[in-house]
């Protein structure tokens, strides 16, 4: 069983076509191990003994997957980590998902998530903290935390989750695993309880490139249910690069420096050496406005948040509060089901967005939100992808940051600005620093997904690490 | 620093009840937050420059106006608080709130 579980999805899918792995063994000893999960990655773990039928030749090949909570799924509970949806069945299910499943692989379990994905540390989930398994009195980072805890510790092949300002890339990279936020439109938002409507995106979090790869290339396409999706300009292959010849990686000195911890900027560097052995061309880029993506990010996000979560009523379905009338129905039935941080945003965005304020803030964030798509179209003329740390620190200690939302903030400091411009990126493993895992990021133009997952793959192979906790990062 | 009166005005608007503990923990967050926020305003003016509300550039998505099915009413309404006669009931609006 345990030889089972060491094997990389991409790895077991190709047992399960060779025929030399039966997918029902597979689907009984993950749900054994996510069964036993003590990192409280998981929100609900399917108690089908024996699998769904699943097709051997199909793509997935029965390869089950993890799957962030705020995904619908119909007749499956799907909270987003939030007390107001406890308990709640949606009555459909989200398009990634169900294009997940057709494509071969079953559903063994939603994750848990900071409420609403509004976090970056997974202590935000009112069903308690996911713990980090490289060390238990860390975070696993967020918001997408429940899923990359479950496939670090070994305890699902692979999962998907979603990435706002950071939530996919900053807990693989604070987890030792790799996390792909796609172009914006590349994956269908239909069923994704929605954070902040521009910026939301679905995306794989798997143990190495490849599988990220497999997995993306499964979840992609143009959506009648979400008008703001595209179809992918071309297929999504599995990557085979080994050398970066030919390739100019721009390092923007404002996410490569300041703010940055020692440790996680000599990890950086180590890996740039690797990739100038690897054929690449280092150079020095600019991204003037950069450093204040954190700033219009978060103007724009809880703006968008406080017009998306005013559905939580207490009228189609959640909590409700009783009261004798409408409007105290509604301010006690948010009150009790909002948690501090997603009332904090509401208040910001609303803030914002209000009479007097409009301009100066959301609008003028607006504004920003263009200089930085331009920094990168500016940028894109000299490199071929941006570089840099992923996450500013490594996985840091529960509670270390619950009492000052800005430090909370900064963790999102390096990945913020990719969102904001709609343009994919990956974070892959870049080692230890200080005996935990840090991030090295990759961002590239929009739909530049297979070029993006090239270079990934060549780095990793030169990085060499392992991701299991258990082995110590060492392959 | 924000003032309590606009803390509740902001709440008033969000449809968010907050306790006494709460405004005056708000109060300080908020303003914090927006200290650093404020930082966007170094920029100097950017009179001219087109807001990005969207990355994607899609102009209209359009599909034929045609009847097709959709939730069953029951289905729709299973997981309503308080359902009553294939609707959602909710407690009189009562007076206009001041």
């Amino acid at each position: 069983m345990s030889e089972l579980l060491d094997l990389t999805a991409a790895q077991a899918a190709e047992a399960v076509h060779a025929g030399s792995v039966d997918p029902g063994d597979l689907w009984a000893a993950y749900r054994e191990r996510a069964l036993a999960d003590d990192l409280n990655a998981f929100s609900w773990v399917s108690g089908d003994v024996s699998p769904p039928e699943v097709e051997r030749n199909a793509p997935l090949a029965g390869v089950p997957v993890a799957v962030k909570d705020l995904f619908c799924t119909e007749g499956i509970p799907s909270q987003a980590g939030s007390r107001i949806l406890e308990g709640y069945r949606p009555p459909y299910t989200a398009t990634a998902v169900e294009r997940l499943v057709s494509a071969g692989a079953p559903l063994l379990a939603k994750t848990h998530q900071d409420e609403f994905a509004m976090g970056s540390s997974t202590e935000n989930c009112a069903f308690g903290p996911v713990l980090n398994p490289w060390d238990r009195s860390r975070v696993p980072g967020g918001s997408s935390g429940g899923s990359a805890a479950a496939v670090a510790s070994g305890a699902a092949p692979w999962a998907i989750g979603t990435d706002t300002g950071g939530s996919i890339r900053q807990p693989a990279a604070l987890c030792g695993i790799v996390g792909l936020k796609p172009t914006y439109g590349a994956v269908s938002r239909y069923g994704m309880i929605a954070f902040a409507s521009s910026l939301d995106q679905a995306g794989p979090l798997t143990r190495d490139v490849t599988d990220s790869a497999l997995l993306f290339g499964a979840m992609v396409g143009q959506d009648p249910c979400d008008s703001t999706s595209l179809a992918f300009p071309e297929p999504v292959g599995l990557p085979s690069a080994t050398d970066l010849r030919g390739l100019r990686l721009g390092v923007p000195e404002e996410l490569s420096g300041e703010g940055i911890e020692a440790g996680v900027l000599a990890t950086f560097r180590e890996s740039l050496d690797l990739a100038r052995d690897l054929g690449a061309d280092i150079v020095d880029i600019r991204l003037p406005h950069a450093p204040h993506a954190l700033a219009a990010y978060y103007l724009i996000a809880p703006a968008e948040a406080s017009a998306n979560l005013a559905r939580f009523d207490g009228v189609r379905y959640g909590l409700r509060e009783e009261a004798g009338d409408l409007l105290s129905m509604y301010t006690r039935t948010r009150a009790t089901g909002f948690g501090p941080e997603v009332k904090r945003r509401i208040m910001l965005g609303t803030y914002a967005l209000s009479s007097g304020y409009y301009d100066a803030y959301y609008g003028r964030a607006q504004k920003v939100r263009t200089k930085i798509a331009e920094d990168f179209t500016a940028a894109w003329e000299v490199c071929d992808f941006m570089v840099s740390p992923t996450s500013p620190g490594v996985a840091f200690e529960l509670g270390a940051k619950t009492d000052d939302p800005w430090a909370m903030y900064l963790n999102d400091y390096c990945t913020v600005p990719i969102p904001l411009a709609g343009l994919p990126a990956i974070s892959i493993p870049n080692g230890l620093a200080d005996g935990l895992p840090t991030g090295f990021q990759i961002a590239g133009p929009a739909f530049s997904e297979n070029r993006i997952l090239e270079a990934a793959h060549a780095l990793e192979q030169a990085i060499g690490f392992d991701g299991s906790p258990a082995r110590g990062g060492v392959r | 620093m924000l003032s309590r009166d606009q803390v509740l005005h902001v709440a008033r608007l969000a449809r968010l009840e907050l306790s006494e503990d709460e405004l005056e923990r708000m109060a300080g967050e908020l303003s914090g937050v927006l200290g650093h926020i404020e930082k966007i305003g170094e920029l100097g003016d950017l009179e001219g420059v087109p807001p990005t509300s969207h990355v994607v550039a899609v102009e209209n998505a359009l599909r034929a106006d045609e009847p097709r099915p959709c939730l069953p009413r029951e289905v729709a309404l299973a997981s309503a608080p308080d359902p009553v006669a294939g609707g959602f009931r909710v407690p009189s609006p009562g007076a206009a709130p001041v």
